[in-house]
């Protein structure tokens, strides 16, 4: 960013860091979230234990959180039922939860902000065609739509994040759309348009960075929405596969043994609740910020 | 009224282009469903008449257009793994989804309204930044491991730590296999075996409600027209019944359609977990089995009543708000 802030429109755009972490909320939200980055770099890597291997199961499986196994290793939250620490696979799980929240959000929203400025800027048939597609798939309750795929398709990370685009964009083509009809008809628009500014150049220099407030709030709520979506395609064995770790599937192994191991699955929903709770309220604080109330908050839940 | 046609219009044009999506979607997908189905021992002439008898072997413009012509006369097919049609699978395991759905439904807007309206008031206190975070901590919380927790704590946990009888809640199923029970007693059974699965989607589904009538209600209690009528000397709830809450109604109208495809989608996990043999637990089933036409004919109904609901909350529309009168 050059001296002075150049994103026009976007007040306190140019302010940078400060205005994310204005409020102690948000300050405690991007705290959290890079701890469990950082966690999830380093931690599977330092570890003693493998976190995907299986060993001497009877001797190390379903120890208790603090406790210590037969081969006298120490596990923070206790190990699953074939003896892999539960915390080691929680950091390896965070990995892939983390991309995919936001591969899964920042791509859908790159594709809703260009079909929304496409929608927006020609109107007439391919503004019709966009928003019979969005209406159509915002038809289908997105799980249904996400599981459908899901089943059609091979599962695992890349088929996750894809189908996740797809079915992801419409919110935020129409909030962009929105922005960007009210926008066109300004002024500054025209103007430019005057001094000769081709179409192109004034859609991106003109109306987008007015229009993506709402958008970048949209995108940011939509990251933790992503994450519970994984973990629910992962829970019922359509999204990230076994070997490899996911919240939603080491819920899933925890659930025959609710009763006489609850950490197994009590470790990772909390991991689950506290980073989509951290990513929602960074994504209010953004909004107090950033937009008015058009965006609307409801995702759907899994 | 002509609007309220124009509007039935779009909605019938838009359930077009929804079966035609999830059609092309369907038959899109790699692999032939037929394949999944036919056992790799099966002799060529056997598979072919296989695919015959499911219809699989025609192009597939004349398969949709089958297909439509089908949906037309109630007719949705034949499913692959229960031999059954679909149109009757899915009218036995709707009755019970709409049971679920309609009860968490309401307490999901009587709660959440409640808890939102609250915080608008007290907005900036300490209770609604507590509040703010209880919702939406609850709204962050997966509907599967929520459901598992409390079957944790209300089934087997209430059996070992002696919680009192009424306590002590079923997990599985619609009702007890043990007991034939008939009449009041049947249906308390029913009620007992629902509240598990209705609290779950409640406390979700009431966070996330709770969450946007805050914005919504804070929002109007800032209007000039609220200032107003403070000023005029009308008691604090005065002003909120008649004035917010009454301005609030339409948007928490349009709210009640978008929350409703949360509340469907919310069952298939719930269901799942409770094993309440409901739309959701046929979809994973048929999801789990490769059953295609049981999958297209419930992905149909629940973008049907997904569209139902829009359309139901845009006739409401202008009857909520005068100014959207025409």
């Amino acid at each position: 960013m050059t001296g002075k802030p150049s994103g026009v429109g976007i007040e306190g755009w140019g302010v940078g860091r400060s205005f994310v972490l204005a409020t102690p909320i948000a300050r405690a939200c991007v705290a959290i979230l890079v701890i469990l980055a950082g966690g999830a770099v380093l931690i599977p890597e330092i570890a003693s234990t493998d976190p995907r291997a299986i060993g001497d199961v009877l001797g190390l499986r379903f120890v208790a959180p603090g406790g210590t196994d037969a081969a006298g290793n120490w596990h923070l939250l206790g190990t699953d039922r074939f003896g892999r620490d539960i915390f080691v696979r929680m950091m390896l799980a965070a990995r892939l939860s983390l991309v995919i929240g936001l591969a899964g959000s920042t791509l859908a929203g790159t594709l809703g902000i260009l079909l929304g400025a496409l929608a927006g800027w020609y109107g007439g048939i391919a503004d019709r065609l966009v928003m019979a597609l969005s209406d159509a798939l915002l038809a289908i309750p997105r799980l249904i739509l996400l599981l459908v795929c899901a089943a059609l398709w091979q599962p695992g990370a890349w088929m996750v994040i894809a189908v996740l685009i797809v079915t992801g964009w419409m919110g935020v083509a129409r909030l962009v759309r929105a922005e960007v009809l009210g926008l066109r008809a300004r002024p500054f628009a025209e103007a430019a348009h005057a001094l000769g500014a081709r179409p192109g150049r004034i859609v991106w220099r003109h109306i987008l960075p007015n229009a993506l407030g709402p958008a970048v709030v949209a995108i940011t709520l939509g990251v933790g929405n992503a994450i519970l979506l994984e973990s629910g395609l992962s829970f019922l064995g359509l999204g990230i596969q076994p070997p490899q770790p996911s919240w939603g599937n080491m819920i899933a192994d925890g659930r025959d043994v609710i009763v006489s191991a609850p950490w197994v699955a009590l470790a990772p929903g909390l991991a689950l609740v506290a980073t989509v709770l951290a990513c929602t309220l960074l994504g209010d604080a953004l909004r107090d910020r950033l937009a008015g109330e058009e965006v609307v908050t409801l995702g759907e839940r899994v | 009224m002509r609007s309220v046609v124009r509007r039935v219009v779009s909605a019938v044009v838009l359930f077009w282009i929804v079966l035609t999506l999830t059609f092309f979607l369907v038959r899109a997908a790699p692999g032939d469903p037929a394949s999944l189905l036919i056992p790799p021992s099966a002799s060529a002439s056997d598979a072919a008449r296989f695919r015959a008898e499911l219809g699989l072997d025609a192009p597939v413009a004349e398969q949709y257009a089958r297909w439509v012509v089908g949906l037309l006369k109630g007719d949705l097919g034949e499913s692959f793994t229960l031999r059954r049609p679909v149109a009757g699978v899915l009218r036995e395991a709707l009755p019970l989804s709409l049971l679920l759905g309609t009860a968490s439904l309401l307490l999901t807007f009587i709660i959440g309204v409640a808890i939102g309206a609250y915080q608008a008031a007290k907005r900036g206190s300490k209770r609604d930044v507590a509040l703010t975070f209880l919702t939406t901590a609850v709204y962050a919380a997966p509907s599967f491991w929520l459901a598992l927790s409390l079957i944790a704590v209300f089934t087997y946990g209430a059996a070992r730590w002696g919680f009192p009888q009424w306590l002590r809640l079923p997990a599985f199923g619609v009702r007890d296999p043990a007991s034939n029970a008939t009449g009041f007693s049947a249906f308390y059974d029913v009620a007992r075996h629902a509240i598990l699965p209705v609290a779950t989607l409640a406390a979700i589904g009431a966070a996330g409600i709770a969450r946007y009538t805050r914005t919504i209600v804070a929002d109007l209690a800032g209007l000039l027209f609220v200032r107003a009528a403070r000023a005029k000397g009308a008691s604090t709830t005065s002003v909120f019944l008649k004035h917010v809450l009454a301005n609030a109604l339409p948007p928490l109208a349009v709210l009640f359609a978008l929350a409703f495809p949360g509340i469907l989608a919310g069952s298939v996990f719930v269901e799942g977990v409770f094993a309440w043999p409901g739309m959701g637990r046929t979809m994973l089933t048929a999801i789990a089995a490769r059953d295609y036409p049981l999958v297209l004919g419930a992905t149909v109904l629940y973008a049907a009543m997904v569209i139902a609901a829009n359309l139901a909350a845009d006739i409401a529309l202008p009857w909520l708000d005068p100014r959207r009168r025409t």
